[in-house]
């Protein structure tokens, strides 16, 4: 870090509620990591190097070209990060679906704290905690005392916590999608704040299968693809399978599909639209052939978790938020 | 979001704010002194304020004077249903020059003084709608209706009177029309009757004429034996598919001589004859009745022996020799035609009375419907025109049981209206056929209409008797020497304060209307809405008694709820009169609200594409990208919804302008 350039961009790389698979990204550039390197300072990278938060407390305001966050925000030490990085840097770009919209931890929504921590510390059979001990935000012995991150009762996206300039879409962002925004971030004009560095289109757009998808694929039942031999041309939509690709953005290639598998949703909805998961139920929706209640319950039946196949990646960032805790009468969120 | 940056500069919006006091039907319930206020506290509200009348003449003067004085550019109006007035303060925004969507109307009339009645709540709700009008106005777009030539032809659906009597007032006007009906013949149920009431002229001579004058007239192509099958387009240009089922018999090279019915291998008919209820028998080649238009004979596949076996003699096709009309082979056909207009005459169906089981229908022989009735009195009827009963006796005694499947919780609740009158035209007949005493058993005798009232004086002074009180059971069960081989009905007598027994030869079941058994069917192929009872809507139950929720479609008669000839020829006359209004006009203008796809941006995943309820949108093989045919799109938002990418765009009802709208009615005041 002593051969630092001065007039070379400063880049920071932060890591919150994720599974680590977005750093993994970067880490996939392989060679042509190091043709970003070549362009950046890296000034903090926790994963890959040793830099302590009070390295980045005694940055100026500002210094940091761009800070890369990837993770949602769960707990109170998550949050300060997200702050100060806010505050160090010029551009704060979400990368990856958990920033981005709140991702597989966001599902956590979907329960309050309390029954998480029970879920979790009191209820499982290996556990043994009879006194029904959890997790503490202060602890003291010996005379010390130690002061522990709170878990908060929400799982948030990184834009209902602090202000973000920029997102990378994906879980994780495919090495090509990531370069792609680099460069973009890296070139003269920057987009306009706000925007999902990939493309605006739906994944039809790019799926190799696109030619076999009926003009009216109809569902008298929803298949998963354990049930089936998959077949490898044809649309997974026309198939019965659950395929997000329609209501989802493209930039991956298709990689799930050209693996045989359906879209997932991971790189969230195009710029239009605000909730995926209500967008794409309002597609597959009509396309259930019956006309009748009771079969048209039992076709909707064939899916064993609405909420986690519509809104897998995107539920804290979705319309609802979150499952309203029983009792509570929600206070508003800070919306986007 | 995107941040509404009109504020300032030479696009900001200047938004004018009226609340009508609509008299007292707003002004009465929601403070409008105190709304105005509150709209003047609104960003971008130049100007606000409240008027006894906005819809009058100074109204919208005012309007008009203020976006003159005040530069305004968009103007929200707290009013009614935009049902009634959007169109009103639309022409005034075009009058001073603004474009006409640059109106949003708020209605706080139906939506809030109507349904409340705390002042202060009903206020703030007022506030909330008009907060959220004012927002959304702020990203409303220029736009341009459309303006469609239509074509000038008429489609009459169902060849009842009512189907009838539309398409000879549209013919005689000079209008291509074309009358479909699903029977071999026109007439429909009015053919049945023998007299109608309270004249007492014979249906079939004011009837007749009118069908013979349908059959050839020069302007209507008359299809009978046909049906339609698909429906697409929309106001103005509607194409209609009809199936023609196969007769076998050559319509061109039928002249109606009935040969073929005499020689037919069958001696005597077999098959129940449809038009007589059963009551009579029919050959597999037959003429519904004497009058039938056209006059061409059908012949029934189910029964004929040729169709059963391919082994008949086909006396027939000798009978008809040279003419060579008869066509075993015949399949059904297809017509597309082209049409403007369309009027649904599609009628009733009387109520099955074996769902009343105390009525003794289906279990006593001497039990008859008023219909079947009607075709017994009928002289080209089963019988000649003699009251004869199955066992072959003429009845001494007859009683006549109203509101049956009429005003009756457990099956129909509706009145339906003909039959207190058919009911005392019935017992007339009887009377003058039979001379047998005639008892009516009725709740309430309802006889509105002219001459109606005189009609039943005169069946009190002719002696027939009335009961007044609802029918407990028809029975055949005797408990006195005087009811042995007779049907007691029973009954109370409330004006008596007792119950009666009284033993009769004949029971005649004044069955109630009902929406035709498809008439849900008839509702989705052309794309309009029924009452729960499922009669057809019409558009207004007072103002626009003939005209539907879809432009350009009519309804008149008995498919929109029980009525009796003379009210379904004024109604067919009606929609006759809509619809020429319509296609004398020539063209139309549409609403700009069509949708259209963001080329860019639509990744050709074809999930818009059945969706669209009028066929608007094709899929673009070169491009792979859904395309939308803007004149064929009505501006439904089904595609809108249902596209994933939110590739679909609608003119006014853009997602922004919505979530503008839901935001500020959720917004904190």
């Amino acid at each position: 870090m002593s051969d630092r350039s001065p007039d070379k961009p400063k880049v920071a790389f932060y890591w919150c509620a994720s599974c680590g698979g977005c750093e993994e990204a970067v880490v996939d550039l392989a060679e042509a990591i190091l043709d970003v390197v070549a362009k950046v300072d890296i000034v903090f990278w926790p994963v890959a190097m040793d830099f302590k938060r009070k390295d980045v407390e005694s940055m100026a305001d500002g210094s940091i070209t761009a800070t890369f966050l990837n993770g949602a925000i769960r707990t109170s030490e998550q949050e300060s990060m997200a702050q100060l990085l806010r505050s160090k840097s010029q551009l704060l770009v979400a990368l990856g679906a958990c920033s981005h919209l709140g991702g597989i931890p966001g599902l956590a929504n979907l329960f309050d704290r309390a029954s998480l921590m029970q879920e979790v510390y009191v209820q499982p059979p290996s556990t043994i905690n009879a006194e029904g001990t959890l997790p503490q935000t202060h602890y003291q012995d010996n005379g010390y005392s130690v002061e522990l991150p709170v878990f908060q009762e929400t799982v948030r996206p990184l834009d209902q916590v602090v202000d973000v300039d920029y997102y990378i879409p994906g879980c994780p962002p495919t090495p090509k999608t990531f370069l792609a925004a680099v460069q973009i971030l890296l070139g003269s004009e920057l987009p306009v704040k706000g925007t999902v560095l990939a493309p605006d289109c739906a994944l039809c757009d790019e799926c190799p299968r696109k030619d076999t998808k009926p003009e009216k694929p109809v569902f008298n039942e929803f298949k998963r693809p354990q049930q089936m031999l998959v077949d490898e041309q044809k649309c997974l939509l026309a198939q019965g399978l659950l395929c997000m690709g329609p209501g989802t953005r493209s930039g991956c290639e298709a990689l799930c599909v050209r693996g045989n598998m359906p879209c997932s949703g991971c790189y969230g909805p195009t710029s239009r639209v605000r909730d995926q998961g209500a967008k794409i139920l309002s597609c597959l929706a009509s396309l259930v052939e019956s006309k009748d209640e009771t079969e048209i319950d039992r076709v909707l039946s064939t899916i064993p978790d609405p909420v986690g196949t519509f809104y897998r990646y995107g539920l804290p960032g979705s319309l609802l938020q979150r499952k309203r805790p029983d009792g509570v009468r929600q206070a508003p969120l800070p919306s986007r | 979001m995107p941040e509404i940056s009109l504020l300032s500069g030479p696009e900001a919006v200047r938004v004018g704010f009226y609340v009508c006091h609509c008299g007292t039907n707003i002004g009465g319930t929601v403070d409008v002194k105190a709304l105005a206020g509150y709209a003047a506290s609104l960003p971008r509200v130049a100007v606000s304020r409240d008027y006894k009348y906005m819809c009058s003449d100074p109204g919208q003067a005012l309007i008009e004077q203020d976006i003159a004085d005040h530069k305004l550019n968009r103007v929200v109006v707290a009013s009614c249903s935009p049902l009634l007035h959007e169109a009103t303060f639309r022409r005034a925004l075009g009058r001073a020059g603004l474009n006409p969507f640059f109106l949003q109307m708020v209605n706080i009339r139906e939506h809030v003084s109507w349904v409340h009645l705390d002042k202060k709540a009903a206020t703030e709700k007022a506030q909330d709608l008009v907060r959220a009008a004012v927002r959304r106005v702020a990203l409303h777009k220029p736009l341009q209706k459309r303006r469609v030539d239509i074509n000038p032809s008429v489609l009459v659906v169902g060849g009842g009177i009512a189907g009838i009597h539309a398409a000879l007032t549209l013919a005689d006007a000079g209008k291509q029309v074309y009358l479909v009906e699903r029977e071999p013949t026109i007439g429909g149920h009015m053919a049945m009757f023998d007299k109608t009431f309270p004249t007492l002229d014979c249906a079939a001579c004011i009837l007749t004429p009118k069908m013979t004058a349908v059959g050839s007239h020069p302007n209507i192509k008359l299809w009978t034996y046909s049906e339609v099958v698909k429906v697409d387009g929309y106001v103005g240009n509607y194409k209609v598919q009809v199936k023609h089922k196969p007769r076998y018999v050559i319509d061109d090279l039928c002249i109606g001589c009935q040969e073929c019915i005499a020689a037919c291998v069958y001696k005597e008919g077999k098959t129940p004859d449809e038009f007589n209820l059963g009551l009579s028998k029919r050959k597999p080649v037959y003429l519904p009745f004497p009058q039938a238009v056209p006059q061409k004979v059908v012949i029934d596949r189910d029964t004929c022996i040729e169709f059963k076996s391919g082994k008949c003699k086909k006396t027939c096709i000798e009978a008809c020799g040279d003419r060579l009309a008869i066509d075993f082979k015949q399949k059904e056909t297809f017509d597309e035609i082209e049409i403007g207009a369309i009027i649904l005459t599609t009628g009733f169906k009387t109520f099955a009375p074996e769902r009343n089981p105390y009525s003794g229908y289906g279990r006593y022989p001497n039990v008859y419907t008023s219909l079947e009735v009607e075709r017994l009195i009928n002289a080209s009827g089963p019988t000649g025109g003699e009251v004869i009963l199955r066992d072959g006796k003429k009845p001494a005694s007859v009683g006549i049981i109203h509101c049956v499947g009429s005003r009756d919780a457990n099956t129909n609740r509706w009145c339906s209206k003909v039959c207190c009158m058919y009911s005392l035209k019935l017992a007339h007949l009887i009377k003058e056929h039979t001379g047998a005493e005639v008892f009516n058993f009725y709740i309430d005798m309802r006889t509105p209409g002219k001459g109606y009232e005189e009609f039943y004086d005169r069946l009190l002074d002719e002696g027939v008797h009335f009961v007044r009180g609802r029918v407990a059971e028809v029975s055949d069960w005797a408990v006195h020497p005087s009811e042995e081989g007779k049907l007691v009905i029973r009954a109370e007598d409330t004006l008596a304060g007792f119950v009666r027994r009284i033993p009769v030869d004949m029971v005649v079941l004044s069955v109630g209307l009902e929406p035709q058994a498809d008439a849900q069917d008839v509702r989705r192929l052309f794309n309009i809405s029924c009452a729960s009872e499922g009669w057809f809507l019409e558009r207004h139950p007072k103002l626009a008694p003939v005209s539907t929720f879809t432009e350009g479609i009519y309804i008149a008669g008995a498919c929109q709820g029980p009525k009796d000839i003379p009210d379904s020829v004024a109604q067919a006359g009606a929609a006759a009169a809509e619809a020429l209004a319509l296609i004398d006009a020539k063209s139309v203008e549409l609403e700009p609200y069509t949708a259209s796809i963001l080329e860019e941006e639509c990744s050709g995943c074809k999930s818009c594409i059945s969706l669209c309820p009028y066929q608007a949108i094709a899929f673009v093989e070169e491009k792979k990208r859904a395309y939308i045919n803007e004149v064929l799109c009505k501006g439904c938002g089904t595609c809108v919804a249902g596209c994933p990418s939110g590739s679909i765009k609608q003119n006014f009802f853009e997602d922004e302008e919505i979530f503008e709208e839901i935001e500020g009615v959720l917004a904190y005041a």
